[in-house]
């Protein structure tokens, strides 16, 4: 009969889906390559107040972190509020020097858009974080942003 | 002869890599960090020689038991915002009780009265980071309010809808003004 014959009966073909699991491996290396992980582990307790009013932190890599709390570790280093640094507890004579090395670790046309994060355990006291702002103000690092958590504060009094 | 092995089937690997991926969506928190931005004074070198107006000035102290005083009188983190605001408002005509007034003017706003008043805040070496954050919070409501009600006025759409240059000139007619005093022991703290 017809030479082209059409097999008409077989329907389409089944769409073969062996290379499905290359290409959500490759989503899943793509994630895990671009997540962030935290650099720093923090050493100090972390639990930020709550405000309304809040801006985002525009461009991650200008900012430089402070983290002022608690020690996780009380019983080797008491419970008052400690200042940390990169990796490890700093006095307050550290901040001009770490200010310094943040700078320098920047694009010359970036340093003044340096926003120094404060991540401040809600319970500190003032005094360390006005110390740690004072230094600020002497190293010129103006920018300063008060991180919080969004949402509303109850009011007790 | 020895049997072939008989072929692994490879359907569910997919779902296994989807699995693995979806754990990792949902553990990496993509944490956000935001905050109340502020911008600290350069150092000077006597901050004696700053004088304002006494009328220009609202008070607000924290002591060290996280107690306010504002203008004098012991005050409430509740009514703060609306006494920020009330006092921040440009009042016209001149009313000696308020901050002193000036005319302004922006091309995209028109004329505008712009207050001179500054809200000082000044707090103890002991007064909690907490309530700290909490003034600064309200005042930031207060001035965000009267940003919002002069977009409201001038453009007649919120603030948040507003073109990058109209923002500025709000930002420009409403200035955030915070002066944090220079660090003294006011009692209690140590």
């Amino acid at each position: 009969m017809s030479k082209f014959k059409s097999s008409k009966t077989k329907g389409t073909p089944a769409i073969s889906t062996s290379s499905l699991p290359d290409i959500i491996f490759m989503l899943l290396f793509f994630f895990m390559v671009t997540t962030q992980m935290r650099e720093t582990s923090l050493r100090v307790k972390m639990k930020l107040p709550m405000a309304t009013e809040i801006q985002k932190l525009e461009k991650k890599s200008l900012v430089s972190y402070i983290y002022i709390g608690p020690p996780i570790n009380q019983a080797l280093y008491g419970t008052e509020s400690r200042i940390q640094l990169n990796d490890q507890y700093a006095r307050v004579s550290d901040v001009p020097e770490f200010v310094a090395t943040e700078r320098e670790a920047r694009n010359e046309a970036d340093r003044n858009l340096m926003t120094t994060a404060l991540k401040i355990h809600k319970d500190t006291k003032m005094g360390v974080v006005t110390d740690v702002k004072q230094e600020l103000r002497k190293a010129s690092a103006f920018r300063i942003n008060y991180s919080t958590l969004k949402g509303a504060e109850k009011h007790s009094n | 002869m020895r049997r072939a092995a008989p072929e692994i089937n490879a359907g569910s690997m997919a779902d296994i890599a989807f699995l693995l991926l979806i754990f990792f969506l949902v553990t990496t928190t993509m944490d956000v960090d935001s905050g109340i931005t502020r911008r600290l004074p350069p150092p000077v070198d006597n901050p004696e020689s700053v004088k304002i107006k006494e009328r220009n000035v609202m008070n607000v102290l924290i002591n060290s038991k996280n107690m306010l005083l504002v203008n004098g009188m012991p005050g409430d983190i509740n009514t703060l915002k609306d006494i920020a605001k009330d006092f921040m408002l440009p009042h016209y005509p001149d009313n000696p009780s308020y901050p002193e007034v000036e005319e302004a003017s922006n091309h995209l706003i028109g004329n505008y009265y712009a207050s001179k008043g500054v809200i000082s805040l000044k707090n103890d070496r002991g007064t909690s980071y907490d309530i700290y954050i909490q003034v600064q919070n309200e005042l930031a409501r207060a001035f965000n309010e009267i940003k919002e009600e002069l977009a409201m006025d001038r453009f007649g759409t919120k603030l948040a809808n507003l073109s990058k240059e109209k923002l500025e000139a709000i930002n420009d007619a409403v200035p955030v003004r915070i002066s944090e005093a220079e660090p003294e022991n006011i009692g209690g703290g140590n």
